[in-house]
């Protein structure tokens, strides 16, 4: 029985992509998984020899944010055929069948393949009073309680389902609570961001997959893969921040050849995300490279962090990334000032050059009318 | 003999939706809308900044995301006097159309194509047939036998491997279904092309907003500035990049969605376009400002209010009228001071959280009591439609030129007359009429934003109001936006420079609410009364009326607390 089901290398064989295509895939998947050249192969495997993953995804308190952002992964193959190639046998917003009969689907799944199956979960779970999430006449804490005894794993989508996100922020009228609070005994992956970025949701599921176990996670059980880095430290505008170039107010002329929006309210020093690397939809852009600072959207309790145009604490000027570092890292007071005198340094150099680079760098030449 | 149908959840929807039945010699006689899940954001919003308002209420929906930051940013403005500069108001329009163009297109194909399209009948179909047909009704280049061919195998592959995945348990071979087996092939075809395509051209918010889903936005303007001579602001590159998604979105939705529309709808429309009418009263708020947001008759889309089908006059609508107006929780789990029978205007609102209903697990909800999250607003007393449908019949009652155009053209294909508009057909057939209006629209705006870049304007910001001590000590104020759901409207009060009052009043609530005082149906109720149902046991009839609205429950359900206290008052059950 087990041998007879399809594997995913088959599926997407037989949906007409070439082999070719199928290992470039495997390929990007690998170096957004952060594994070696060697890993490749190993994936190639995994993808070629396993049937496809049965998937619930249950929809609580929410906005369907991470559901759209799903079906936004933008690597040729990977809405066409992640999305459709795991077996999703419960999706409230794409499913076909509606009642009793989408039920069915999901009550299928967990006595078809006890311990085999995974629970994705987009939105958090009230407690103050279950009624405040019900779905065919039961609560969400009930439904997910239910699902998740059998399940291999669980994954919780966005903030929402890792940290509560906005119906959890003060004063959380309905005892809001993320997934990891409310059922015990499985693992948890936080894929974290409202919503997360497409292609790290597709890179979860891509491990998942490969290596049929979750990723390895931080201390607030994300993957390390795509939440191991502060976008302050993978931000491209952070020449100008060490240079101590700064947005003073929105649109003003450091907004128009962008500089650092760390004075109007950046989150990024606090903020673990891959906006800096992957960006979003299809790398086209992430909020800082639009203008807008980062409201620190992976951050669990972010809307309670203060005012999103606040500054975060520090002193302006060449002091701020010692602060902004002990704020994201926690780095000992004799650290920071190890460090001080050598940015000092540098900050006045990279300060000239960003500042001059522009003038020297254009040739003032007006276009013609056409 | 009557007999109560429960379906819950509705699927292929945004939030969660119960609809119960009651069925009498196979018509609906009755029905009973619930939205069943809360969050309390209206709540969470008092004392903070209102700049921050947007990114908060852009959390109420991630389906229609942006419509509610865009709404906030208007209702701040609106309330601090504040005026965009002129390529922001540009920028925000390209960015509500882009949202429009892709809603709608992944509405019809991904959340109600499946009503109409019986996937596993495309099996059975023969692709050349499905190719001359496809040639036929478009210009669309992928339409070979080839392609068709591979897209069954496809299918079948799929079919076969026993896990069904999002198309388990549909219903399949229902006798409702009248698409032939070619036209059923194509739709799926359509189908996987959308699901692809759709990732496209939110990539208009990824470049002005920085994200897509949830993208940025800026009280005064937008965030992203204009420097034609810099990498890092929109320049002439991404500028290029905004132009050629529009331009491709045209193609699709000229080439697929339309073509797909009209030639499913010939097939329907005998009995389709006369059932699921519902109300009578349509609105509209009006949207996509040429000449300022300040002066609605520069709107692309037209305000107003239609009653009784009368197109013969449109009606004024004020929303800061406490006499126009008003929401009522008769029939919704929150308590209001002045009795539960009363209707308050959004600025006096109030709302306690009051669940009254049994406790879950539960079979049945009793309707002669509180059964929704939902409330129930009105118009001057009136239940009233809203969402394209509304939008088209107020923009051609209005006399405006290419509203009249796509209509008449339409009906024309379709040989129907007007009063087939009122109807799910009806209902579903407006909004891709609405999305070519649109495509149009986007590529004016894009032109008028390169014209203003060309002449020395890159502004994107005003800055006058920024700071809160330039802010007066009290202020109100009303931001309305034409979501592509319908009419949505925020409402808040500023008091010492923090949110004193926030609520929101949106399309769903008007079409998805309970019963009034009065007794008087919404939407979704009124629509589904006289039905045919062939098996009550798979009712595709009601999940096609109930999609035709686009519903959206997250949006729908919000509360506000008048007192900023979270009152406990939930033991009841």
């Amino acid at each position: 029985m087990e041998n007879q089901k399809p594997s995913f290398y088959e599926e997407v064989r037989g949906n007409g992509i070439s082999r070719r295509d199928f290992l470039k895939f495997c390929t990007t998947m690998a170096a957004f998984l952060g594994l070696e050249a060697s890993g490749v192969g190993q994936i190639v495997k995994a993808l070629e020899s396993k049937p496809r993953l049965p998937v619930i995804w249950f929809h609580f308190q929410e906005c369907t944010c991470c559901s759209e952002s799903f079906i936004r992964a933008s690597h040729p193959i990977v809405a066409d055929i992640i999305l459709n190639k795991i077996s999703l046998d419960y999706q409230e917003t794409l499913m076909a069948a509606s009642g009793v009969q989408a039920e069915d689907a999901y009550k299928a799944v967990m006595k078809k393949y006890p311990g085999e199956y995974i629970v994705m979960v987009e939105g958090s779970i009230p407690t103050e009073n279950e009624a405040y999430c019900c779905i065919g006449g039961r609560s969400a804490l009930q439904i997910l309680t239910e699902a998740v005894k059998d399940c291999m794993a669980v994954v919780a989508w966005g903030n929402c389902a890792s940290a509560g996100c906005v119906q959890a922020a003060s004063p959380n009228p309905t005892g809001a609570k993320p997934v990891h609070k409310v059922i015990s005994g499985k693992p948890v992956v936080n894929v974290q961001g409202c919503p997360p970025i497409a292609d790290v949701m597709a890179g979860v599921v891509v491990h998942l997959l490969t290596f049929g176990r979750i990723p390895q996670l931080d201390g607030m059980n994300r993957p390390k893969a795509f939440y191991s880095r502060r976008v302050h430290d993978t931000c491209y505008r952070r020449a100008n921040f060490d240079a101590g170039l700064f947005v003073e107010s929105f649109d003003d002329e450091g907004a128009k050849r962008g500089y650092c929006l760390y004075k109007m309210g950046c989150k990024g020093p606090v903020t673990y995300n891959s906006c800096g690397i992957i960006k979003w939809n299809d790398s086209v852009s992430y909020p800082i490279q639009s203008g807008h600072p980062c409201i620190g959207c992976a951050e669990a309790g972010f809307w309670d962090n203060g005012p999103f145009y606040q500054h975060l604490p520090g002193v302006a000027g060449f002091g701020i990334e010692t602060t902004a570092d002990k704020v994201g890292l926690g780095l000992g007071i004799a650290t920071a000032v190890g460090i001080a005198g050598h940015a000092i340094v540098t900050n006045i150099r990279k300060h000239k050059e960003i500042i001059n680079e522009p003038e020297t760098g254009s040739n003032n030449v007006t276009p013609k009318e056409s | 003999m009557a007999e109560r149908i429960v379906i819950d959840p509705i699927t292929r929807i945004e939030g969660h939706l119960r609809v119960e039945i009651e069925i009498n010699d196979g018509k609906i006689t009755d029905a009973y809308s619930a939205g069943t899940m809360v969050r309390g954001i209206e709540t969470i919003l008092k004392g903070r900044d209102p700049r921050d308002a947007w990114a908060f209420v852009g959390r109420v929906c991630g389906v229609c995301t942006s419509t509610h930051s865009l709404t906030s940013v208007r209702t701040v403005e609106n309330a601090l006097n504040i005026s965009v500069p002129p390529n922001a108001e540009l920028i925000r329009n390209l960015m509500a159309n882009a949202l429009y163009i892709q809603d709608h297109v992944v509405h019809f194909y991904a959340l109600h194509a499946l009503d109409w399209v019986d996937v596993v009948s495309a099996l059975k179909a023969n692709p050349t047939e499905a190719s001359r047909i496809a040639q036929s009704i478009s210009a669309w280049p992928k339409s070979s036998v080839g392609y068709f061919t591979d897209i069954q195998k496809k299918f079948k592959n799929f079919v076969e491997s026993g896990q069904l995945g999002i198309f388990a348990n549909g219903y399949w071979g229902h006798k409702a279904y009248k698409l032939p087996p070619e036209v059923n092939l194509i739709a799926v075809a359509h189908y996987l092309e959308a699901l692809e395509w759709q990732k496209e051209l939110v990539k208009v918010h990824t470049i002005f907003g920085g994200k897509n889903p949830h993208p940025n936005y800026l009280v005064g303007g937008v965030p992203c500035s204009i420097n034609i001579d810099e990498a890092n602001a929109v320049n002439a590159e991404r500028l290029a990049f905004v132009g050629k998604l529009f331009e491709d979105a045209k193609t699709f939705v000229d080439q697929v969605y339309i073509p797909d529309l009209i030639a499913i709808a010939g097939f329907y429309k005998s009995d389709w376009g006369a059932i699921g009418g519902g109300l009578t009263n349509y609105l509209s708020f009006g949207d996509f400002p040429s000449n300022g947001y300040n002066n609605p008759d520069s709107f692309k889309m037209p305000r107003g209010v239609i009653l009784g089908r009368d197109l013969s006059k449109i009606h004024e609508v004020k929303a800061d009228d406490p006499e126009q107006i008003q929401e009522y929780i008769n029939n919704s789990w929150y308590e209001y001071s002045k009795g539960d029978k009363t209707g308050l205007h959004p600025w006096e609102g109030e709302t306690k959280f009051n669940y009254t209903g049994p406790k879950p697990p539960y079979e049945h909800l009793d309707f002669t009591q509180k059964y929704s999250w939902v409330k129930t607003p009105r118009w001057k007393g009136h239940p009233m439609e809203v969402g394209p449908l509304s939008r088209m019949l107020i923009g051609y009652a209005s006399g405006r030129a290419d509203y009249k155009e796509v209509i008449e053209g339409a009906l024309k294909a379709l040989d129907v007359p007007v009063a087939a508009l009122f109807s799910t057909l009806g209902r579903t057939a407006a909004r891709g009429l609405e999305t070519k209006l649109v495509c149009g629209w986007a590529l004016e705006f894009y032109q008028q934003l390169l014209a203003n870049i060309k002449n020395g304007d890159s502004r994107t910001q005003n800055n006058d109001k920024w700071e809160p001590a330039s802010w007066p000590k009290e202020a109100k104020g009303i931001g309305m936006v034409e979501a592509p759901r319908g009419a949505l409207s925020h409402f808040i009060v500023i008091e010492d420079k923090k949110i004193a009052n926030y609520q929101l009043v949106v399309p769903t609530t008007w079409n998805a609410s309970p019963r009034d005082p009065k007794g008087q149906r919404s939407a979704f109720e009124e629509s589904l009364i006289g039905t045919p149902v062939a098996d009550p046991k798979v009712p595709l009839e009601v999940l096609r009326t109930i999609h035709s609205f686009d519903p959206c429950l997250a949006c729908a359900v919000h509360l506000y607390d008048e007192n900023g206290s979270y009152i406990h008052d939930l033991k009841t059950y």
